[in-house]
């Protein structure tokens, strides 16, 4: 008995000790014990890990925060300048074209677009530029490389480089710029790129077949979805259009005139891709264990990921080769009292990585935020901070809140746009067939842009979703766009009173709908009313059912009838690609900062249900597309700028959008974070944060007291119910058999 | 017994056919190999070429389930059915739809360690408290307290799981700063990121779980065994634990039992909600991403489970009582 009591008592004694340690252990920090004290910026990332790491394949926004520090594209954008300025990063620098013509003939560099034949880039290489620390560098002493004959067995149970016990680098050369873009002729991954660069790259159409061929005979004998698969080695075969003229000279062969050619150069498609990583990873069982560009990069980025948990945390350290950059010393009017010049000439990456843990849920989410465990709610999503703005406009207390917390919401408009499409080859609001039923179809449109209030919706109701109204396709702050200019109201929905642009009276939109055969919203000859249907690319989610009611108020100051056919995403598309939809919901997030990424969505060619292009509305314009045809080859300058009034005149008559809101793009930071500035372009802003670590100690902990009182109280509730429960339990214990009955007996009963 | 286990064995594999086939067809009236490889490659100038070659690359260029311009039994053989399901009796998941890197058997098994870390004190932890709660309310049968705390079961069971998430979340980790809201760490460090998902999860089943068992141990009580007990003059505390609990032990392995399954696959809300990265979330992730790999092996693994619990929760039988038999 005395055995067993003892045993108890220790047993209780343990208890009480891991109670006492848990208890003293308890806190909201996600994180490990001083991890707030290191150089690291906190972020958190939705849904799943991101998909792609490897230069070829990734076209994800998620995936960019990590692509865009572990690799360093030709060129990339000045971090503070708009409208956006292109400086080079790999490159030595941003060089202009020599035009040459059929006959291989220099032209002038004004020579008319129809004369060149091809545009040749000599771009001079960074010299002494190294990778990042990896395994497939790694050589023994005879100067061999040291990972690149592993058998399945020696791989063991790797699943990381940093597994290996070496790791090596080497210099970046032409060649391996050479080597990416002919990896984009691959057959192993997906290159949603490379019908883009085929069209331009000269020879990397028929490079693609040559691969595939090749390729197929590497893989005979091969099960199709075997996970090893040989090494593709891409420098057998030579591409005609990109080739190193030296160590450090790249030489690009663009057909014809293409002035965007030099946007493409600043995403991670045109970063260097070492041969050592490619043959590194196509050895066996590499596949198998999560070895691959997909997850782990091989760059010379300022960054290296060190940690891929899959969905749940990704970690990036400083690559110690980076061969350095420093802050820029000039940026727009307003950076200077913003403080976004104070680290003027300072050494890049100021912070020592980043890392990102899974948060799948908004609320959660916004909690970590105030609570000061993120840094930044997320990396790669700009809306954080218009959220949190109108959370803040909603309430004062809020409001107070995050004043007292010093939260800093920068907030622009940036070149991405939600817009209201019309299928042309819908009968009610497309083109129409006859010249009578255009016209007519026409002005149905117009009346539908004019009753759509974009300005109540994205600036009073929905803002945290918010923006200011389109008056086109062009984004504002990209050559010629007019945008938010006196003269850049589109007339069609718009109207000048007093010098001030209003949109006009729903009377204007009425007058058009009766002249399109709809007075009052029924049909002029059968009487019926008219109901249009609300293709919807999304099940309604109580939010978004908010927006879809809204829009279906706007339609109903016509009098008529929105039906919402609401379908998931794949079947959303399904009908986008037959062409079957009436009126959808489309937004664009642009490539790059140049018009033609937007006009190219309204270029007939591009028809989604012809072609599969991005033209979602599929509309065509034969004097449109001629105009744009001629657009993509001018510089910037008046006769573009003649070129794109002339488009823009056209669409905004013919209105195949209701040209929607450019949203804003808000990003959400700390007090202690500093150097943030809010672009969707900009995709390597990790290495111009910089935190103050010793500030974020000391607010996490104010932030955070724990508060034990609530528990001691519910202890004593707990004690109280016992004690009860004890007190009944004695009652009945004591309780006799005998029950007293409740009524006497009546007498004489 | 073996006779038995033999023909649960048998049956099981039916089963496991039968599952494996209503998925496919289910899944694939839903998606369309096309739609799977439109979501995974990306929303942006996704060409009909890019999706034959992910399609053929993951074998998804094959008819689903019947091959016509095969012959004999090829017919039926060289489909995108056969070929994923074979595999799966193997017990081979083999590698995610969504990205080639992800070995799924080797995820199921990282993730099913950390799913272990949040069931099995739940599972134990819940099967204690309902009990114990149950037999408190008998205990106090026909009292204020059994009263109230049947109206107590009655309230917790009618709130939905979010809720509890959500309070929880914003009681204990926004205001009282006790708990971190969503993460995970390995380790010992892992407990302070049980805690608040065990404690709502345990609170959320509570309330149904102890009015079920509570019925069944007043539905005892009433019986002629228990009426003897007393006689002898045993206490009440005693008749509860000794005699009714043990008699009432079919009915809460069979309740219990049913949760087995998900002490292995996790919980898909609250690992979800407390950013657990285990098996239920891996079953989020994969259906919103349509990995159709990953959603079928999960499915498979899970009809495997409810097998094996099932025969375990028989098998739990003849040792509660030893009148069952199984033959």
């Amino acid at each position: 008995m005395a055995g067993l009591s003892t045993r108890f008592a220790w047993l209780a004694r343990l208890l009480m000790l891991a109670c006492a340690s848990l208890l003293g252990a308890c806190n909201n920090s996600p994180y490990a014990e001083g991890a707030a004290a290191n150089n690291i910026l906190f972020n958190s990332f939705d849904e799943r890990s991101p998909r792609y790491l490897d230069p070829t394949a990734s076209y994800l926004n998620p995936e960019t925060p990590y692509t865009f520090s572990a690799y360093e594209p030709l060129y990339g954008y000045h971090y503070l300048k708009r409208p956006y300025e292109i400086v080079p990063k790999a490159a030595e620098a941003v060089v202009k074209p020599a035009y040459i013509d059929k006959n291989g003939q220099r032209l002038p560099d004004d020579a008319p677009a129809e004369q060149i034949a091809e545009s040749i880039y000599d771009i001079p290489l960074k010299k002494g530029v190294l990778y990042a620390p990896h395994p497939a560098f790694a050589k023994d002493e005879k100067g061999e490389l040291l990972y690149h004959h592993l058998t399945r067995a020696q791989l063991g149970n790797k699943r990381s480089p940093l597994d290996f016990e070496k790791q090596g680098t080497r210099e970046l050369v032409a060649d391996d710029f050479v080597y990416a873009f002919k990896r984009h002729a691959t057959t192993r991954i997906e290159a949603p790129i490379f019908a883009v660069f085929a069209d331009y790259i000269v020879g990397l159409k028929d490079y693609g077949k040559l691969v595939k061929d090749e390729d197929a005979k590497l893989l005979a004998g091969l099960r199709e979805d075997s996970p090893d698969k040989p090494f593709l080695d891409f420098r057998k075969w030579p591409l005609a259009g990109v080739v190193a003229l030296d160590k450090y000279t790249l030489r690009m062969r663009i057909k014809g005139k293409y002035p965007q050619w030099k946007y493409w150069l600043t995403l991670t498609f045109a970063s260097p891709v070492p041969w050592e990583a490619d043959a590194f990873y196509a050895q066996p069982g590499m596949a198998e264990n999560g070895l691959s560009m997909i997850r782990w990069p091989v760059g010379t980025g300022p960054l290296m990921l060190t940690e891929y948990q899959q969905d749940q945390k990704l970690v990036m350290k400083r690559n110690p080769n980076f061969h350095g950059e420093t802050y820029p010393c000039d940026g727009n009017p307003g950076d200077k009292e913003a403080g976004l010049l104070d680290d003027c000439g300072k050494p890049l990456p100021f912070v020592d990585g980043f890392e990102s843990i899974i948060i799948k849920e908004r609320v959660p989410r916004k909690e970590m935020f105030k609570q000061g465990y993120l840094d930044v709610p997320e990396l790669e999503r700009p809306e954080w901070g218009v959220e949190f703005s109108s959370d803040a406009d909603d309430s004062d207390d809020v409001k107070r809140l995050f004043d007292a917390r010093g939260f800093k919401f920068p907030q622009t408009t940036d070149i991405n746009n939600w817009y209201l499409g019309f299928n042309w080859f819908d009968p009610v609001v497309g083109k129409g067939d006859t010249p009578e039923r255009q016209v007519k179809n026409r002005k149905l449109r117009q009346a539908l842009s004019i009753a759509i209030d974009w300005e109540e919706g994205y600036q009073r109701i929905f803002r945290n979703r918010g923006g200011d109204a389109a008056h086109g396709p062009i984004p504002p702050g990209v050559f010629g766009s007019r945008e938010g200019k006196p003269d850049g109201f589109n007339p069609v929905t718009h109207r000048l009173v007093d010098g001030r642009v209003e949109r006009r009276p729903i009377e204007d939109a009425k007058r058009l709908l009766a002249e399109a055969g709809y007075p009052d919203g029924r049909d002029a000859k059968t009487g019926k009313p008219l109901v249009l249907n609300y293709d919807y690319q999304r099940t309604l989610t109580p939010e978004l059912k908010s927006e879809v009611d809204w829009m279906v108020k706007q339609f109903a100051k016509l009098n008529i009838q929105l039906e919402i056919r609401a379908t998931d995403f794949n079947q959303h598309q399904e009908k986008m690609l037959k062409g079957k939809e009436q009126i959808f919901w489309a937004g664009w997030l642009g490539d790059y900062p140049d018009a033609e990424n937007f006009l190219f969505q309204l270029y007939g060619p591009n028809a989604k249900a012809v072609t599969q292009g991005e033209n979602s509305a599929n509309y065509s314009n034969p004097e449109y597309d001629k105009l744009y045809v001629k657009m993509q080859t001018l510089d910037d300058g008046p006769e573009k700028q003649k070129v794109m009034d002339e488009m823009l005149a056209i669409v905004r008559e013919d209105a195949p959008w209701a040209w929607g809101y450019w949203a804003y793009v808000g990003l959400a930071f700390q007090s202690w974070v500093h150097n943030g500035k809010p672009s969707i372009v900009i995709r390597d802003q990790v290495k111009y944060y910089r935190i103050d670590p010793a500030v974020r100690v000391a607010k996490q902990a104010e932030w955070n007291k724990p508060t034990w009182w609530p528990i001691g109280l519910l202890g004593l509730g707990v004690l109280a119910l016992v004690a009860v429960g004890w007190r009944s339990h004695s009652a009945r214990q004591r309780a006799t058999a005998k029950v007293r009955p409740a009524v006497a007996p009546a007498a004489g009963g | 017994m073996l006779n038995y286990l033999i023909r649960r064995v048998g049956y099981g594999v039916l089963i496991l056919i039968g599952v494996n086939l209503f998925t496919f067809i289910l899944f694939f009236t839903v998606n369309t190999p096309d739609d799977m490889a439109r979501l995974n490659i990306g929303g942006k100038r996704v060409t009909q070429e890019q999706i034959e070659k992910w399609k053929t690359e993951r074998g998804y260029d094959k008819p689903l389930y019947w091959n016509e311009k095969e012959q004999g039994s090829e017919k039926a053989t060289n489909t995108v059915f056969w070929d994923r399901s074979v595999s799966l009796f193997a017990l081979n998941f083999g590698r995610s739809d969504a990205q080639n890197a992800i070995d799924i058997g080797h995820e199921i098994k990282t993730r099913m360690g950390v799913s272990l870390q949040l069931a099995v004190p739940l599972f134990i932890l819940q099967v204690i408290a309902s009990v114990a709660f149950a037999l408190l309310l008998v205990f106090f049968r026909h009292s204020r307290i059994d009263f109230w705390g049947v109206v107590l079961c009655v309230l917790m069971l009618s709130i939905s799981s979010l809720f509890y998430i959500i309070v929880g979340q914003l009681t204990f980790s926004r205001l009282l700063h006790l708990v971190p809201m969503s993460g995970w760490a390995g380790g010992l460090d892992a407990a302070k990121f049980l805690l608040l998902p065990i404690g709502l999860c345990l609170l959320s089943r509570l309330g149904g779980e102890a009015r079920l068992y509570r019925a069944m141990f007043l539905e005892e009580i009433g019986k002629d065994y228990v009426r003897t007990a007393r006689a002898k003059g045993l206490s009440e505390a005693v008749v509860l634990f000794r005699h009714v609990l043990k008699n009432a032990l079919i009915p809460i392995i069979t309740s219990a039992g049913s949760y087995l399954p998900y002490v292995f696959l996790g919980s898909l809300v609250f690992e979800s909600f407390f950013g657990i990265p285990g098996l239920g979330a891996f079953v989020i992730e994969a259906i919103t991403g349509q990995d159709f790999a990953i959603v079928r092996s999960m499915v498979f693994l899970g009809a495997v489970l409810y097998i094996a619990s099932n025969v375990v929760i028989d098998l739990a039988y003849t040792w509660a009582d030893p009148r069952v038999r199984l033959t």
